[in-house]
């Protein structure tokens, strides 16, 4: 209701921040209970909608797609106008883009408690949604590369790279993968049969993972990061090459997901080589990141977002150097099938996508309503109890995981297998008694953080953002 | 540095961007996916494999549907401990009409592959209704919505000529007649069929490989 004219289009970026907070509390709560279920398997009620294996791909889809994808928008977009200096291209269809996604999310999420699933790993709804996505994704490509190339100063930003590998790099992925022959409106079968469509599926899925929630956020941290710590990118060089590298060899690395499986040794080989070179990269982002921060560490003691994105990128480091360890032969033969795989999903998703997530919105909020933030205090709270969830959380369920790969290959002096199935799943009980607290844990604090930006904007102004003034060096001569 | 002036264009130019971005993207799928796509052995059919029947088709998009793969995987792995515990190790061949594939990242349950035989169909429905009457430890969720429901026979032509569409090769009969199979069925009596099936299109004495103890 604002009757100034606005310079940026701030308002759409509000809006998806609160949808992607809405949707971390809804997937997170939905993760807490599949948990508790893993406990005590009977508070489904015999509902099928409650039921373990409709509840669980919910908890995913709507981490990444509704929290995930919501926040990477909200941010692309709050980002990719200021580095551009010009605001958003196309702005109503922005509006549209931002609640078609959240109608999408609602309605898949709805579609997979009553059963409609193509059981591809994080691409499991089904292909009328597919090809929503595909022209909401589209969309969104358009508002974003439109903004870049109205903009008013010569040099492509960093960020807007990571957010651009993002865009082009999940549109390529999704259509592929996704290729299937409806039988019906709610059913369809895969282009691809068994081995094949396994290695499709694992070139979707890693990379799913390594262009939605390390390289899209990756662009969050190249904005937010020098811009809430004023400080430039460390070495702005590094940034390039990094870049490059991750965008090349990420790509390479799904059949890791494969090993001992019926698919082709080479391209088992061809991933564990190509994920252990990965490394490099991830870590050069890292190194960039912390040494970015490395001279204001005093406001640490102060601010809470900036704990949060610091933090982050402790964690991004700690998922970044496990995946590749993982990928070896022989710590995948202990690792894979195990709760250690859900231990480094949740490092990652957990210490590294929420927490930057997180630090990201209480820098945004205060901004975006022109306030301060409501309870610096609740903020610091959030911080200790995202970390300690996210502690506790990855220790279950390594000392899980771990446990299980072991005693599942572990053989007696006659070569017999030592322990039975049955026992070692019921030993798992106080790992997941752990997993559950950990997620509460965690939850409470997102739940924190919502009540923190419900309260601070209820004031309801707006800020005045002013065109901002272009360094001649830079500009484009018009 | 040229590395560099050429570099300056790109981060200069948005259209060249985004070029830049697919091409380097693009390159592993094609050299590391692309040919397995093609490559012949992973499109062949072992010697007992062959397409679902209609009530195995039925019984497997109600084990999709129920999401039974993010607890369960259906793969076993080339090594000894896997194939002791759950019977010879899973061949490429075996799942070339499997649509999508049922491998699986997890397993909170034990492996499917070879669950087919293992257990009696009664051993299935009485486990599937209600797991912790004859697995005092388990936390699989109870199915019992599956024994009250009919199957559906109004789809399975539409999902079997799909399916030949895409290279399965069902007669014209197996299409005419699936109807009348699927009469009468639960959703139950479909899973079960489903799950006495899995494994079995591998014949272990030609191969002559692997033991078989539950």
């Amino acid at each position: 209701m604002t009757t100034q004219q606005q310079y940026y289009q701030d308002e759409v970026v509000k809006r998806l921040v609160q949808f992607s907070v809405a949707w971390a509390v809804v997937a997170m709560a939905a993760g807490v209970y599949v948990a508790a279920e893993l406990l005590w398997p009977t508070i489904d009620f015999g509902q099928p909608w409650l039921s373990f294996g409709r509840l669980r791909p919910l908890h995913t889809n709507g981490i990444i797609f509704g929290f995930g994808v919501s926040a990477l928008m909200a941010t692309a977009f709050y980002s990719v106008q200021r580095t551009s200096h010009v605001p958003l291209f196309a702005p109503r269809l922005a509006w549209f883009v931002c609640y078609a996604w959240q109608l999408l999310v609602l309605l898949g999420g709805l579609s997979l408690l009553i059963g409609w699933n193509t059981t591809k790993e994080y691409a499991e709804l089904e292909w009328p949604f597919d090809i929503a996505i595909a022209v909401l994704w589209v969309s969104f490509a358009i508002i974003f590369f439109g903004t870049i190339a109205r903009r008013r100063i010569r040099p492509i930003y960093i960020s807007n790279w990571f957010y651009g590998a993002l865009i082009i790099v999940i549109a390529m992925l999704h259509i592929v993968n996704s290729l299937a022959l409806p039988v019906s409106l709610t059913k369809s079968y895969s282009l691809y049969a068994g081995a094949q469509d396994a290695i499709v599926q694992w070139w979707y899925g890693h990379n799913a993972v390594g262009f939605l929630l390390t390289g899209g956020f990756l662009g969050m941290l190249y904005y937010f990061l020098p811009k809430h710590a004023g400080r430039p990118i460390w070495s702005y060089k590094l940034s390039v090459i990094s870049f490059w590298a991750f965008t090349y060899s990420y790509i390479w690395a799904g059949p890791h997901h494969l090993h001992y499986n019926a698919i082709p040794e080479w391209v088992q080989s061809l991933g564990v080589v190509m994920s252990l070179i990965l490394l490099a990269p991830s870590w050069a982002t890292l190194i960039n990141g912390v040494m970015t921060v490395s001279t204001a560490w005093e406001k640490l003691k102060t601010d809470p977002a900036l704990k949060f994105i610091v933090l982050s990128l402790a964690f991004y480091g700690l998922a970044t150097f496990e995946g590749p360890m993982m990928s070896i032969r022989s710590v995948n033969v202990v690792s894979h099938f195990t709760d250690w795989t859900i231990g480094h999903v949740h490092s990652g998703a957990l210490g590294w996508n929420a927490m930057i997530t997180y630090g990201t919105f209480y820098y945004l909020m205060p901004r975006l309503v022109g306030t301060e933030l409501y309870s610096t205090r609740l903020a610091n709270v959030h911080f200790w109890l995202a970390l300690a969830g996210t502690m506790l959380y990855i220790i279950s369920m390594w000392a899980a995981g771990v446990s299980q790969g072991l005693l599942w290959l572990s053989l007696d002096d006659t070569g017999e297998l030592a322990f039975g199935f049955r026992d070692i799943m019921a030993s798992m009980a106080p790992y997941y008694g752990l997993r559950l607290v950990a997620g509460l844990i965690f939850l409470g604090g997102t739940l924190l953080m919502a009540y923190n930006f419900y309260m601070t904007t209820r004031s309801r102004t707006t800020v005045r953002v002013e065109p901002p003034i272009v360094d001649p060096a830079y500009g484009v001569v018009t | 540095m040229k590395a560099l002036s050429l570099h300056k264009k790109l981060e200069e130019n948005s259209a060249l961007l985004i070029f830049g971005i697919l091409l380097v993207s693009a390159i592993g799928g094609l050299v590391q996916v692309l040919p397995s796509i093609y490559q012949e052995s992973l499109r062949t059919p072992e010697d007992g494999t062959r397409p679902y029947s209609a009530v195995e088709l039925t019984g497997r998009d109600i084990y999709m549907r129920e999401g039974c793969a993010t607890c369960h995987s259906q793969q076993i792995r080339s090594l000894v401990a896997e194939v002791e515990r759950y019977g010879p190790y899973s061949r490429a061949g075996e799942f070339v009409y499997d649509r999508p594939f049922m491998w699986g990242s997890k397993r909170t349950g034990p492996d499917l592959h070879r669950i087919g035989g293992k257990y009696s169909d009664d051993w299935h429905r009485i486990h599937l209704i209600d797991p912790r009457s004859v697995i005092p430890a388990s936390i699989m969720p109870a199915y019992p919505w599956l024994a009250e429901r009919p199957v559906r026979t109004d789809d399975i032509q539409a999902k079997l000529r799909g399916l030949r569409t895409l290279g399965h090769p069902y007669a014209d009969e197996d299409i005419d007649n699936a109807p009348a199979e699927l009469e009468g069925l639960t959703e139950l009596d479909a899973l079960i069929t489903y799950l006495q099936m899995l494994g079995t299109g591998f014949d272990e004495s030609a191969a002559g490989e692997g033991g078989n103890s539950p």
